[in-house]
């Protein structure tokens, strides 16, 4: 893996958007070549998709050729709930871009038949060619997309109830009313996005410190799913200072020294040369 | 149908300035994220606003005349006249107004009433009619204003004379009466409310509070022009004017009010007091005169020669009044400067103009000349509004409030000047 260590927050949402652009770039994506994105919700990847946004205003980046996929959706919720995962994408990113509406791929939570709903998901994902990059969070249990703990490491999209941490965590966005949290949802497994060619993970703040510590420092366990990771031949970790403070001094001297190396991933002109080393 | 989409402009939404773009389809306002996840297509035609402010279109509940024509005068060609006046308001950022008819004869209403018809604006026939607003001849000859006394009636029959006076309610939105004369509280306004659906509304009265209390009782909504034509506040008795604290009446009910903020008619710090104690119930009407929209000069309108001069319009030889002649657009920003005005002395320190104060007040004035006249008539969902699903008749205003364009049901109807053409803020190609 590569770890990637930034001074704060604002720092790693400037360091991963710039990846990200560079990514698509450096791919040249067109009408016959299109960049498949993974795409997280949640609070970490809100200053990313602002930098983001900026890169489009800008015209850095244009998501013309891009085809993105979520990771999940509360199932339940009507779509525009101002708590779905289709209302945080609409506001937080694809009003402000340039992608085309039927590129835009998210799992239905309202699906008469949620598990056709998955199971075409992931039909959807194959026919685009696989999915390049990505992108995600990880909760403080260590559970990425909606895989929480014990979750299958080969598992793929579909239907999970929620674990009772995550609906109290997530009552403040429902009035503090628990009995108005949606109780299960849709998402990819562990597996689906180990199938991407490559997956980048953020992690920031010292609540995430220990999960961090689990996912990288021990071994691969499904009680903290991200660490199904280890066995990914392209898996990028970008994280903030106060996301190390479990990790060992050792492990973090290690990764800083390499930082004059991972900083190439964001300013380099020669794109193909460096993706494959140092993972 | 195709889609437009207004972009690189600021808001007014959900009672505050946002930045976010405007789409319309089909002369209303869209939803956006409907259209990209259920419709999964793009805007048709983006327009690039030049980082302008977009406000709903002015709606105008009493105006008596404009651009040198007169509402209550009978004319062969009234249906003509309603039409240009319907048409050169949206130079005032109107897009829809009340043809309002002061106290006439019975001969007048005749001729009159069926003549003014509800008609839905258009880029080519103007601004909505949205009925009329009959204020009179129903009203107390103590605060009768400029009403003509041989035309003042009660109603000793209760609605019975309303009927034979005017004929037919038709195409009538709002009347305005003075509660106090006989009838009218226990009789004439239930059933102007409940069989006719009219708006009832109470001015060019002595009543008292009481009196006033209990024609909000009985139904009545709205306050014709507060303070002028009625009792002026009085701490023992505070008149109608002290229905905007009433404590007598169901919290569930907004009385509404018109003010004439045309600098003249209404002290700036009656402005603000009527705005502290009830923003909400606020309401701008021009209660305009046929000289409003006339250049600088003399006129002749019946049987007066009128003088327009720098704001004002006066019976040629004397200092007299004869009534607003200020645009809705400048009465917009009359009571914002009115709100301004009183921030200034407020603190000690001198106050530094931040990015929140660039913007103060501007909410609280346009919303009472959009969605609060549309509330009056029960229509705020549909005028007076950027929520989705509303008639897209809407405005762009520069950072002082000046009308720039006025679109109705989604098209231009008028602009400024050529930089405002919609064709030369067409993005021409979008990477």
């Amino acid at each position: 893996m590569r770890l990637v260590i930034t001074k704060d927050y604002d720092e790693m949402t400037e360091w991963s958007a710039r990846y990200i652009k560079k990514r698509i770039i450096d791919f040249k994506p067109g009408p016959n070549h299109y960049f498949v994105l993974g795409l997280p919700t949640g609070s970490t990847p809100l200053g990313i998709y602002k930098k983001l946004v900026k890169f489009v205003k800008t015209k850095e980046l244009s998501f013309k050729y891009v085809i993105t996929f979520n990771m999940d959706e509360y199932v339940g919720l009507p779509r525009d709930h101002p708590e779905s995962y289709h209302s945080y994408m609409w506001n937080n990113f694809f009003k402000h871009i340039d992608i085309e509406p039927n590129n835009v791929h998210i799992l239905d939570g309202n699906a008469t038949d949620l598990v056709h709903e998955c199971n075409e998901f992931e039909r959807a994902i194959k026919e685009s060619g696989g999915i390049e990059l990505f992108v995600g969070g990880i909760g403080p249990d260590g559970h990425i997309a909606f895989n929480e703990p014990g979750s299958s490491l080969v598992s793929r999209t579909r239907v999970k109830t929620l674990a009772q941490d995550t609906i109290i965590a997530n009552a403040r966005f429902f009035d503090n009313d628990i009995t108005k949290v949606p109780t299960s949802a849709l998402t990819v497994g562990v597996g689906t996005v180990m199938d991407a060619r490559e997956v980048l993970i953020l992690i920031s703040g010292t609540s995430k410190a220990y999960a961090l510590h689990m996912a990288i420092e021990e071994g691969v366990n499904h009680m903290w799913t991200v660490s199904a990771f280890q066995n990914h031949s392209r898996f990028l970790c970008v994280c903030d200072e106060d996301a190390t403070m479990e990790l060992k001094v050792k492990t973090v001297r290690y990764f800083k020294g390499l930082m004059s190396v991972h900083s190439q991933l964001i300013n380099g002109n020669d794109h193909s040369s460096l993706l494959h080393t140092e993972n | 149908m195709t889609i437009y989409r207004f972009r690189n402009c600021t808001l007014m939404r959900n009672h505050a300035l946002i930045i976010d773009d405007l789409w319309i389809r089909h002369g209303k306002i869209i939803d956006p994220e409907k259209i990209f996840f259920d419709e999964k297509i793009q805007a048709d035609i983006e327009y690039d606003c030049q980082g302008v402010l977009i406000a709903p279109g002015y709606i105008d509940l009493q105006i008596n005349g404009a651009f040198g024509h007169d509402f209550s005068s009978p004319n062969e060609v009234n249906e003509n006249i309603l039409i240009d006046v319907a048409r050169k308001l949206t130079s005032h950022g109107v897009t829809a107004f009340l043809p309002t008819i002061v106290s006439s004869s019975i001969d007048t209403y005749k001729i009159l009433l069926p003549k003014y018809k509800r008609q839905v604006g258009s880029a080519k026939d103007g601004a909505t009619i949205l009925g009329i607003h009959i204020e009179g001849p129903f009203l107390n000859e103590d605060k009768r204003g400029a009403h003509r006394t041989d035309f003042l009636r009660e109603s000793p029959h209760g609605i019975e004379d309303l009927l034979s006076c005017y004929g037919s309610f038709d195409n009538v939105s709002i009347v305005t009466i003075a509660p106090e004369i006989p009838n009218m509280i226990e009789n004439v306004i239930p059933i102007l409310i409940e069989k006719y659906g009219l708006i009832v509304s109470i001015g060019h009265s002595m009543a008292s509070l009481d009196i006033g209390e209990r024609a909000i009782c009985s139904g009545a909504r709205f306050i014709t022009h507060l303070f002028n034509a009625m009792l002026p506040f009085h701490h023992r008795d505070p008149g109608l004017v002290g229905l905007l604290t009433s404590h007598r009446l169901p919290a569930t009910i907004v009385i509404h009010y018109g003010l004439i903020v045309d600098g003249i008619h209404t002290h700036s710090a009656a402005v603000r007091l009527a705005h502290r104690v009830h923003p909400q119930g606020l309401v701008l009407v021009t209660d305009a005169v046929p000289a409003l929209g006339l250049p600088d000069g003399i006129y002749r309108m019946g049987a007066d020669e009128i003088v327009v001069e720098k704001k004002r319009a006066t019976i040629a030889g004397t200092q007299t009044l004869c009534g607003s002649i200020a645009s809705l657009a400048e009465c917009v920003q009359n009571m914002r400067q009115a709100l301004l005005d009183g921030e200034i002395n407020k603190s000690n320190e001198k106050k530094i103009f931040d990015d929140k104060d660039k913007n103060k007040f501007i909410v609280e004035s346009i919303e009472a000349a959009t969605v609060h006249p549309a509330s009056v008539l029960h229509i705020e969902n549909q005028k007076g509004t950027l929520s989705f699903g509303a008639d897209a008749d809407f405005i762009l205003l520069d950072d002082k409030l000046n009308v720039l364009s006025t679109f109705i049901a989604g098209e231009q109807a008028w602009t400024v000047n050529d930089k405002w053409l919609i064709n030369n803020l067409h993005i021409k190609s979008y990477q």
